[in-house]
């Protein structure tokens, strides 16, 4: 009997488009990188399947970050923004049900961690995590305020850019993606050692959100889209061969 | 010209620096906003097949351990079946699920995972693997996660005929994936990110 997938292992990474291991300009990577060569081989079902997450896990306002730390009648400082787009394939296909993590600092650039070092201060109201799941559209959406940017040892005078970190879940463990949102327009994007670890510009840009006034609430917050996009999988009807042929 | 083929682009993956935990295990950071960090439990009940639990350690290229890492270990059941939407060869234990994921001891950096021993799964082409887990590590200075996989030194048998590891071209590098027997029901494997002893790590 002819067993037909409807889809078959994940496409392989595009090594020249994702980051190196070691990347010299981001000091911390020169002892954290493997040096042999990875080992490549198809997926199997172990990269091929995920956990799932449902939509019962979630808080009212695990996805609002001006809120969910924050004392009862206050909210976070900063400049309030509405995070929104979409989570799709390499196909174009929407992945609805994924998991997003984010994390980030506050208005001044400053994480609440414990080995946190830079002067900003802490907002009481503001915890600096959220999460989410895709819609059937792949679609997400969050509220948080617009994190600043920091220094942080590396160089001696190195400054990240302002960003959104996220951590990704799709329908494969092959997929599973931690990367970092920036925001149009700042400076400190093409300065940054760690933005740097990237070396085509089209790259980089595909994590550059675009302020988005289609979606801004009047009077209240700004937009930014930043779009994700996950390995693919293969249409696989010859992926397992008819018998014959 | 041509057609175009008008596939996307993955997006390109940036570090998950120094502070993955605010995000990931929000309350091991302190951060009390949604009750238990995911992941912290792989079972949610009373589960079939052995359980064991896999502790480790990962280390930089001089030796230093990481105590700003995040593991995820990902595995199906005891009889093979991963918890999961894909998951189309039966019903996985529905007190397992498969998943885990450890920020590491605050102090050492040591990751625990309380697991079951993980069943047969098939490779494409049909043959059976060697029962193993997936790894993933994240950290500061790793500019994309890193996968590898655990296999068990008690499975001589399995691991002499697993289609990924009879495939490795450096032998002498195989026991970079086994993990040793500490005790009853306890394996340790850590994890070296560089230099001697270096980790086979996946792209997979």
């Amino acid at each position: 009997m002819t067993i037909i997938k409807n889809s078959g292992g994940f496409v392989p990474r595009d090594r020249n488009w994702q980051p190196a291991a070691l990347t010299p300009q981001y000091k911390t990577s020169v002892k954290r990188s493997p040096q042999a060569a990875l080992l490549s081989f198809p997926t199997t079902l172990s990269e091929e399947t995920n956990p799932v997450f449902g939509h019962n896990m979630l808080g009212d306002l695990d996805n609002d970050l001006i809120h969910n730390y924050a004392a009862s009648g206050e909210s976070a400082i900063g400049p309030r923004i509405i995070v929104h787009g979409r989570v799709l394939d390499e196909m174009g296909r929407p992945v609805p049900g994924a998991l997003l993590e984010f994390w980030q600092a506050n208005a001044g650039g400053r994480y609440r961690h414990k080995k946190e070092s830079y002067l900003a201060p802490l907002d009481p109201n503001f915890g600096g995590c959220g999460r989410t799941i895709t819609g059937e559209d792949g679609s997400y959406e969050f509220r948080t305020i617009q994190p600043g940017p920091y220094p942080w040892p590396n160089g001696m005078n190195d400054w990240r850019p302002a960003h959104i970190h996220f951590s990704v879940f799709g329908h494969g463990f092959a997929q599973r993606l931690i990367t970092q949102m920036y925001f149009e327009g700042d400076p400190h994007i093409w300065l940054c050692p760690i933005v740097g670890t990237i070396d085509d510009k089209a790259a980089v840009e595909s994590l550059i959100a675009p302020l988005d006034m289609h979606r801004t609430v009047p009077m209240d917050s700004r937009a930014y889209k930043f779009d994700i996009v996950l390995r693919g999988r293969r249409q696989t009807f010859f992926e397992n061969r008819v018998e014959g042929m | 010209m041509t057609q175009k083929l008008e596939y996307l682009k993955e997006s390109p993956s940036q570090t998950a620096g120094p502070y993955v935990h605010i995000g990931c295990t929000p309350n091991f950071t302190g951060i009390e906003i949604y009750g238990e960090d995911l992941g912290a439990s792989m079972k949610t009940g009373p589960v079939k097949g052995q359980e064991i639990t896999i502790k480790g350690t990962v280390f930089d290229g001089t030796g230093t351990p990481l105590r700003d890492a995040m593991i995820e270990i990902w595995q199906p059941d005891g009889e093979g079946l991963f918890n999961s939407a894909n998951e189309t060869r039966g019903q996985a234990d529905p007190n397992f699920t498969g998943w885990g994921r450890s920020p590491g001891d605050m102090n050492t950096g040591e990751f625990t995972f309380d697991t079951v021993k993980p069943g047969a799964v098939p490779f494409p082409d049909g043959r059976m693997q060697a029962p193993h887990v997936t790894f993933w590590v994240v950290a500061r200075g790793i500019n994309i996660g890193l996968h590898t996989r655990m296999y068990f030194e008690d499975e001589a048998d399995a691991n002499a005929v697993d289609p990924i590891l009879t495939r490795i071209e450096h032998q002498n590098r195989v026991p970079t994936l086994l993990a040793k027997k500490e005790g009853d029901g306890v394996y340790r494997f850590d994890i070296r990110l560089q230099g001697e002893g270096e980790t086979i790590f996946f792209d997979i």
